[in-house]
């Protein structure tokens, strides 16, 4: 009997698509609402006596901010060499080597440090909080706190969101200042400026503007990295895979988000 | 043996008419239960009878579709957050996993809902947690970690944890599960003995037969979604129905696959046509 309906392959794609979109409106929606209550305990907690911790919260910091200094630094370095080398390669054609200085300094503050700090903690950080709330989700522990009266949103995701908060854009200084001084280093064994005359150059040629859009951007990239990894890690289901899956698809959104914002953030602030 | 002596005294749990269904399957069709001041109600059925869900709904960790669930005279179906978490601090849960947070040492576990709801000292909080360490047997292990512990270990530090705050309910999931029989054996010792020395109400869910017989006041059997029996271990015993005599002695019929339906269930997606001769 011939079938009027669409064909199978076609019902199922768009079910499919539905489900999708209802699953990622879900998360989106779990997504605000963490935020928001994170800032309702963070506001109210200590009146109602049960605080958002600050022992909790330097853990964090610890774990996200300080542990990364080293590979942080290591890649901002690396960045900034790089940008130093490729610009004074460009500027040669022109003979205008000695304007090498500001390619670097806008490039480093503006894009170059927010973006790498970002990904950095997305891949080291992001990841982690989806596994660690992940298993806790499939040990029970997340029921456990909350039969137990304590609210898994203050006590676990909060200090994790503002952890972040705080600490990205710290990084993000940290990671410019070692990218800029790395640049500086290069240049001044290569075109023979002295360090100091590029640090006043530097200094010259940032604005404050130009600063607060690296930093910005950064605090938009922690929002991201915090919610993306609590979200990934709260849903989890089914068992230590699902965890395994979780971390996976937490790091990968998070640098997706983070991109794709960067570039609307630049295409919003800077037409 | 309170409950027995008083069978009249208070329902603190009444639960009226919970139907659960997820997607299509209906999970609970219509439980009614009453859990008296006191006593150990084991809620006992096969695995995925839906033993855990309905913990779950006592527990206001899920909200009720249909009916409601009225613990300590809070409606946990329907209830505001205030009330749950007013209600969350007079309860205790152990659960299935044991569910200790695998960063903090085993006192830190107990301590947990101290610290975090009460303004006691930290002093007093230690000596609180030790004392409840002592009564499950588990004194002197207090720094060790919980990947450190055994599965009977892990049980009693959950135990422990559930009644740090002196619950008047303490709730269990499968406390004997996946424990060998001297080990599950000493588990209902213990709730045995919790009961007898704090006097509260315990509701056990468990699908261990000797585990239910050993401790309960009163047995609720739960089977596709229903309670088949509430009453004494003994009167449980004397029913001649059929379900009920099947899962008493675990008639093979229950646990092994009917050939047809496995079949069906493979083929959902593209049901089998006869073939035609
Ligand atoms: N969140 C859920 N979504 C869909 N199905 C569920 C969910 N929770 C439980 N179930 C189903 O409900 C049934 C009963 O589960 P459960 O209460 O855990 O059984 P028990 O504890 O008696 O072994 C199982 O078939 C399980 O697959
Ligand atoms: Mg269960």
């Amino acid at each position: 009997m011939p079938s009027i309906m669409a064909p199978r392959p076609v019902v199922r794609a768009l079910d499919h698509l539905g489900r999708r979109t209802a699953g990622a409106l879900a998360e989106i929606g779990l997504a605000a609402s963490l935020v928001a209550e994170s800032f309702y305990w963070l506001l109210v907690g200590r009146r109602r006596r049960q605080p958002v911790r600050a022992s909790a919260l330097f853990r964090q910091m610890m774990e996200i901010g300080i542990r990364a200094l080293p590979i942080v630094a290591a890649m901002a370095a690396t960045i900034g060499i790089m940008l130093a080398i490729q610009g004074i390669h460009t500027l040669r054609a022109f003979g205008a080597e000695t304007q090498v200085t500001l390619g670097i300094a806008l490039s480093m503050t503006r894009e170059f440090a927010p973006l790498i700090t970002g990904i950095m903690v997305a891949g080291r950080s992001g990841s982690a909080l989806a596994a660690r709330l992940g298993t806790m989700r499939i040990n029970q522990e997340i029921d456990a706190l909350t039969v137990m009266g304590i609210s898994p949103v203050r006590f676990l995701v909060a200090p994790a969101l503002f952890a972040c908060l705080i600490i990205v854009p710290c990084l993000t200084v940290f990671n410019g200042f070692v990218g800029l001084a790395a640049a500086g280093l290069y240049v001044s064994v290569e075109l023979g400026m002295s360090l100091a005359v590029y640090a006043e150059e530097v200094l010259t040629i940032l604005s404050p503007h130009d600063v607060l859009h690296g930093l910005g951007k950064s605090v938009i990239f922690a929002l991201l990295i915090a919610v993306i990894g609590v979200v990934n890690g709260l849903m989890v289901s089914g068992g230590a895979e699902g965890v395994g899956r979780a971390t996976t698809r937490a790091v990968v959104q998070s640098i997706s988000a983070i991109v794709i914002t960067d570039m609307l953030f630049v295409f919003v602030v800077t037409r | 043996m309170d409950a027995l002596d008083h069978p009249r005294s208070a329902v603190i749990i009444a639960i009226r008419g919970l139907v659960v269904r997820y997607a299509d399957r209906t999970i609970l069709s219509g439980i009614d239960l009453d859990v008296h001041d006191g006593e150990i109600v084991v809620i006992m059925g096969a695995s995925g009878s839906g033993k855990s869900t309905l913990l779950r709904h006592m527990l206001g960790l899920e909200r009720a579709q249909e009916g409601s669930v009225m613990v300590l005279g809070v409606d946990v179906a329907s209830a505001g957050q205030a009330a749950l978490a007013a209600l969350r601090q007079r309860i205790g849960v152990a659960f299935q996993s044991g569910a200790l947070f695998s960063s903090m040492s085993v006192i830190d576990n107990i301590m947990l809902p101290l610290a975090e709801l009460s303004d006691l000292d930290p002093t007093i909080m230690r000596i609180m947690a030790r004392l409840k360490l002592e009564v499950v047997g588990l004194g002197g292990f207090e720094d060790l970690m919980p990947a450190e512990l055994s599965g009977g270990m892990t049980k009693r530090a959950a135990f422990a944890r559930a009644i740090v705050t002196d619950p008047k309910i303490l709730f269990c999931d499968e406390p004997s599960a996946g424990l060998d029989p001297a080990v599950a054996s000493a588990i209902d010792d213990l709730i045995l003995r919790l009961r007898a020395a704090m006097g509260m109400t315990v509701v056990v869910v468990t699908h261990e037969l000797a585990s239910a017989f050993k401790i309960a006041d009163r047995i609720a059997v739960l089977d596709q979604g229903e309670v088949l029996f509430v009453g004494a271990p003994e009167a449980l015993r004397q029913q001649a129905s059929e379900r009920i005599q099947n899962l008493l002695n675990r008639r093979p019929q229950d646990d092994t696959l009917d050939p047809e339906d496995y079949l069906r269930r493979l083929t959902a997606e593209h049901p089998l046509r006869p073939v035609p001769l």
